[in-house]
Order: C-alpha cells, then structure tokens, then sequence
C-alpha cells in the first residue's frame, strides 16, 4: 500500500485537536467487522506457512479492498481487538500495527493526526524494527511489503518534521504534546535505525560476495529457498535507499550517493523488481546527481527509467501505487528537462523519451536557454514541483515566536540551485556562436558577443570548466556536447561526431533473446 | 608525535564510517579540521558529517570551524564541495560576513575570474591566511582550468590566473618546464605557454569510447554464452 503524497501544500492541521477527538468519539474500538476477522486470520495463516504469494495477495489486494469499503475515514480496528484472530502473536501485530499507521497517515491527516499517534506509530517501528535487528524473525514476507515498510518509515519522518515545522497555528495543547513527545522521530534515531538494519543484515557483504559468484541473492529476488528469512536482508537492503533519501531531504547529496553505492544501478536488480523502489532509487539517484552538477549521469538514469515507465505503466493502472507512479514520472520529465537546459546532450535521450520530453517541456525548455528573468522563473518553478520535500531536521525551539520555518530547506536549496544557474549564464552565447565556426579569433567572437577580451576568456574557462566534472572516482569527464581548445588567441572548434555504439546494442539485444527463450521454455501446454 | 597524529585521525575516519549519526562525536570532528588545517590533509566524508550534525544541533555550530570547512573546500575545487557544504549550512548562518565573502570568491573561482578572485583575496587575508596551503590549492585549480582550455596560453593570462608576476612568475615557468612538461615559445605579442597535451585541449587523444566494450558489460552475457 503507498503512501499518498499529499500535495505540495499540506493541509493545514489548524482545529486538529478538536476534529480529532470528534472522529475519535465517533470510532468504536471494538467494531471489528467479520470480513476484517477473517483477513486476520488469514494473513496471520499465509504468514505462518511461509506462503508469499497469498501474502501478497492479501496485502495488496485484500488490505485495500477492506480500507475502501469500511475503512475510507476510520482508522482500522485496534491491534487489541484483533488479537483474538492472530494468536495474539507479538510480531504479527507490530505488523498489523505497521499497516494502522500507514493507512492512518494516508486517510487521516486531513482530519487531524494526532502526534500521539503520530509518535505510536515512531515506537511500533523502533520496536519491530528492533525484533528484525535481533535477527530472530523467521518469515519470509513479499518484497514489496518490505519495500513499503522502509518508504512509509522515511514518509512519516518527512511529515513529522514539516508538521513539526509548523507552529503559528498550533494550539498549547499541541505544543505541549510536542514537547511530551520530543524523542519521536529524531532523525538520529531514524538514521541509525536505517544504518543499523544495513549493517545487521551484512547487505553489502552479500552483494559483493554475488559479484565473485560466491552468493545467491538477486537470482532468487532475495527470497530464501532454504527454510530461512528474507526479512533482515530485504529491510537492509531496502535501507540502503532509505538512506539516500533521508541525505537528500538533508540536502547532503554526496553521502546519500555512497550511501547507494553498493546498488550497482546500471544493471537491473532486485531493486528493479517493486516497481516502487526501483522509481524512488533513479529518482533520487538523478536528483543528487543534477545537484552535484554530475547532468550526464543524471540525464542517462532519467532515460532509462522513463523508457522503461512508457513500456510498462499500462501493467500497474490497477495498483494502489499508480498515482504515486505517475506523480513521479512527471517530476523526473520536469528533472531531465532541467538537467538537458544545463547541460545540451543529442544522443543520450532516447526516441520516445524526447518526444515525451518535447510535448511536456519544449516550450519551457526553449525558453530557459535565454537566461533572462522568465528564464529563472522556469527553472525555479520546475525545480520547485519536482523536488523532494526537503527537512529542516533539528527539533524545533518550542518557545515565542512561534512561526512556520517548514519551506526554509526548501528554499534554501532553490536558491542554491538558481544561483548555479546563473553562474552557467553566458554559457549559452558561447555555444550558439561557437557552433557556426570551425576556428575564430578571441577578437572577432569577444566583438559579436559584445564583451570585451578578458572577459570572453573567462566565459570560455568557465565553460570549460562546467562542462568538465569531477565523477566519483575523482577523474576529470567531459559532459560537453561540443567542444574547442584554444592556441594563443585562436579558438578551434572541435567536430564531434555520431557514433553508434554497436557493442553495447549487440549486448542488450543478446539478453533480451535470452530472456525471451527462457520465457517461452517456461511455457506449459496443457 | 607524527605517529600519534596519524592514530588520531585513523580513529575519526572510522567514527565517520562506523557511527557517523552521533552527536558525540561533534568535538572529534571539529578537532579533526583542525588538524587537517595544519596538517594541510582534507577529509569530505568528516567535514559533511560535522555539518549535518551542525543541522542537527544548530547551537552547537561554531562559525569559525565552519568558515575553516569553507576554505578546505574552496581549494578542493574543481570538485563541488563549496557548494555540497553551502546546501547543509542554514541561510542565517550563511548570512555572516565571511561566509558572504568566501561566497563571492567561490564564484569567482567558478566563473574562472581569476583577476577579482585574487582581488577580493587579498582584502580578506585574515580568513585566508588561517589556512595553510590556501595560495598554491588555488593556483593548481587555475591551472587546471587553464589546461582544459588552452594548447597554448599567453603569459599575461597565465599570470593574471595565478597571480604571480615577474621575476618569480619566471621562476615558477623555470620549475614546471623541468618538473610538469611545460615549454615555453616565443608567441605573437608574448611568451607562449604549451602546456601538457591532454584530451581536453588536444580532442584527437580523446579515446574513442564508443565502440569499446567495457569488460563488465560482456561479463554479463558470459551465462548465455555458456
């Protein structure tokens, strides 16, 4: 089940206290309907069997069937009230419990999550967290469970800490249960938590163990075949993810980058499997790297995965995360668009893509190369839409003045960004002159520019000098669609030439073949 | 005491990888740059951990570590650090008055005005001079610019990018003509500098990567192969 993103503009919670205990009032705690003792006790069975796929099943479909019918803006019945169903079993309701909160946070936060809820929902994740970190869980749940589970995690931190962010209209009964619950959702508790399950379950190990052949994990999708758990190593896995995106709603984008680096993204994985995880992984990994102005790699996971969202998002209109998916695909459009006005690349963009591309933001794009003041308006406005909501981590100072400081991250990372922009503004001029001529002398081009020499020099260095970044392994790479060096006061321009890259055309279709053989071998006649 | 230094900073380059999300480990970070000012050594890893730590205690940020993170990653230009540093410092923070002047000489350095870079470098000696290394860090990046751009670069440019004139701008060609390849030529209105060839000012040593295959990707169909 997803979470659904609210809208860039939460809604207030202004009033939450009473509303809240209205919907309380009307809420019986002890009205479980029997459909819902029956999902119980079969989830609870399927669990216990270790049968993954009817998990599935019911997680995916049963959980949001019931939710929609009896559920649309009441919490679920307690964990207390199920008990009953489920042996009372203590890790099969700390999951239920999970699922309450998640649904809670999707429904209710209009009419007034509480923060006690809110911090109930911090302490059922520290302590099923903390059963899964005692390495004593033996289920073997769904991936995209799993998957969930960890994306819900950094959701409700995120909305913690924009909630908390907003103090002009809380009420002093609110403020007070601030203050009563200043240990929910620290952010060193969720960072460590997101280190621990990485460290615990030895996902890095087991990853470079599979790269020398020596270990079994994305053949069987991190499932165990063995009697054993997939719990640990998928949530470790999963954290790694989590990681890269706590650091980028800190802003701090290089350590959100290690934090991913032993997920080799430029092959399918298991995190290529929930389509979920698979989107929010490119999505951060391109916005990161757009920030750290490495565009090139930005540009090419960007291609991918919208290629891949055109093939396949028929396959998930039915899924409860389809908004999210669309959401998502939109923003990575606005983030390419962004990425390709920076930093010009033909050949890196695939047909279908560009066309998308073209129809979504040509206009805009267009207009952003003129770097005027509706130029920086453009970029502001693509950014703001398509950023994550970026945090202000501390806890906030519960005393006057009480003001709302939730957009400050924000800001500050828009403003950083348009500032790059315009550093990269006469970059432009440069490569449209630049394109007519095969040489030139710094004179004639400083005078068709209108500058005088000195400064064409500089534009000409600085061009170079953001054309070429610095890739992780600290070498020097070029990102220049086009470029020149120059002789004493005379500028060649280099040709740059299409080239097709056959090799890796041959190796892509090679695996296609492949996997379509097997596909078709796994056929059955009746 | 060389031996001592090098246990210690061991030591913090394992908190940062080990347990980096700790706010006890705040001093050792801060010490820790201090120690890579004077022993002119640079850590990124430690450096971004004690910012965001900073984020997550805004009363414990000192504004004079933060000011010494700034110059350490002004001279680790070309690399983004200036700016990977600036998105983790709070904008009232940012709104010192050093901070505002190590900002306008970052984008000096990043619009390669090398002429008001070193103008405004010198009006603020007192923030600069703290850190040891500071000059020949940012000559070594004008070079580097300089390489991308120039086969050939005229002697005032050279000079005007690394600040250095005269006699001792001789010298300093006097030593990377024997030590980094340099050669100087006699150019139309002034002496020429060749700098080293390299695919970025010379596109003809630019490997042809498109048509070879890295070993990586061919592993990948060694299952279908077999």
């Amino acid at each position: 089940m997803a979470s659904s993103y609210r809208d860039r503009e939460d809604m207030a919670t202004g009033g939450g206290g009473t509303s809240a205990a209205a919907a309380a009032a009307a809420y019986d705690p002890s009205y479980v309907p029997d459909s819902v003792k029956t999902f119980v006790s079969h989830l609870y069975r399927h669990i216990r069997d270790r049968n993954v796929y009817e998990t599935h099943q019911m997680y995916e479909g049963g959980f949001h069937r019931l939710s929609d019918r009896h559920f649309r803006d009441t919490p679920w019945p307690p964990a207390e009230a199920v008990a009953p169903h489920c042996d009372g079993d203590h890790v099969f309701l700390l999951l239920y419990r999970e699922l309450w909160f998640r649904h809670a946070h999707a429904r209710l936060q209009g009419q007034g999550l509480t923060p006690a809820q809110r911090a109930e929902s911090w302490d059922n994740y520290c302590s099923l967290f903390s059963v899964v970190l005692q390495g004593v869980v033996n289920m073997q749940l769904p991936n995209q469970w799993l998957w969930d589970m960890v994306d819900e995690f950094v959701y409700q931190f995120q909305s913690y800490c924009q909630y908390r962010a907003k103090l002009k209209n809380k009420t002093q009964e609110e403020i007070n249960l601030l203050k009563q619950y200043d240990q929910a959702w620290s952010v060193y508790g969720v960072l460590n938590y997101l280190k621990a399950l990485v460290e615990k379950s030895m996902i890095g190990e087991i990853l470079e163990r599979e790269k020398v052949g020596l270990e079994q994990f994305t053949a069987t999708d991190g499932y165990d075949y063995e009697g054993g758990s997939n719990v640990l190593k998928m949530l470790g896995y999963y954290s790694m993810i989590g990681l890269l995106r706590v650091h980028c709603l800190l802003g701090d984008y290089h350590t959100g980058l290690k934090c991913l680096a032993p997920i080799d993204i430029s092959q399918q994985g298991v995190y290529t499997t929930v389509i979920g995880s698979h989107i929010s992984t490119i999505y951060h990994y391109g916005f990161a790297s757009l920030m750290m102005r490495r565009y090139v790699d930005g540009i090419r996971e960007f291609n991918k995965i919208l290629l891949y969202i055109l093939k396949c998002k028929q396959y998930h209109q039915n899924s409860p995360q389809y908004d999210q998916l669309l959401k998502k695909n939109e923003q990575m459009y606005a983030l390419l668009a962004i990425c390709l006005s920076l930093c010009p690349q033909d050949k890196l963009i695939d047909e279908n893509v560009g066309t998308q591309l073209k129809e979504k933001y040509g206009d805009k794009m267009t207009k952003m190369h003129r770097y005027d003041d509706e130029a920086y308006a453009i970029y502001d406005e693509l950014f703001s839409y398509a950023c994550p909501k970026f945090i202000t981590a501390s806890p906030p100072v519960l005393r006057e003045p009480f003001t709302n400081y939730n957009q400050d991250a924000y800001r500050l990372q828009l403003k950083l960004f348009l500032y790059e922009v315009k550093q990269q503004q006469l970059l432009s001029g440069i490569r449209s002159y630049l394109k007519l001529y095969s040489t030139i002398t710094i004179g004639k081009l400083a005078k068709y520019m209108d500058v005088d020499e000195v400064t064409l020099r500089t534009i000409l260095m600085t061009y170079k000098h953001k054309m070429h970044s610095i890739n992780s392994d600290g070498k020097v790479i070029s990102s220049a669609d086009f470029d020149f060096y120059i002789d004493e006061d005379i500028i060649h321009v280099v040709e740059s030439k299409l080239t097709k890259n056959h090799g890796d055309y041959f190796l892509r279709q090679i695996l296609k073949f492949e996997e379509m053989i097997n596909q078709l071998d796994k056929v059955q006649f009746d | 005491m060389a031996n001592e230094q090098e246990a210690e900073s061991y030591t913090v380059e394992e908190l940062v990888a080990v347990n980096p999300y700790n706010p006890d480990i705040l001093n050792d970070l801060e010490g820790f740059v201090n120690d890579q000012v004077s022993n002119q050594t640079y850590n990124l890893d430690a450096n971004l951990s004690l910012l965001r730590l900073y984020q997550f205690e805004p009363e414990r940020l000192s504004v004079q570590i933060v000011a010494r993170i700034l110059v350490k990653a002004l001279m680790a230009m070309p690399g983004p650090d200036f700016s990977l540093c600036l998105f983790l410092i709070p904008e009232h923070v940012q709104m010192e008055e050093q901070f505002k002047t190590l900002i306008v000489l970052s984008h000096y350095l990043e619009t390669a005005r090398f002429r008001q870079f070193w103008d405004e470098a010198a009006k603020n000696r007192n923030i600069l001079d703290v850190v040891p290394g500071f000059e020949q860090a940012i000559q070594s990046y004008a070079i580097h610019v300089l390489s991308l751009t120039y086969q050939k670069v005229p002697r005032p440019v050279l000079a005007e990018a690394i600040n250095i004139e005269g006699l001792a701008l001789d010298k300093f060609l006097e030593h990377h003509v024997a030590n980094s390849g340099w050669v100087i030529e006699k150019g139309a209105r002034s002496q020429l500098i060749v700098l080293p060839r390299n695919e970025f000012n010379h596109p003809e040593l630019k490997k042809n990567t498109a048509e070879t295959v890295p070993f990586e990707h061919v592993t990948r169909i060694f299952p279908v192969l077999s």
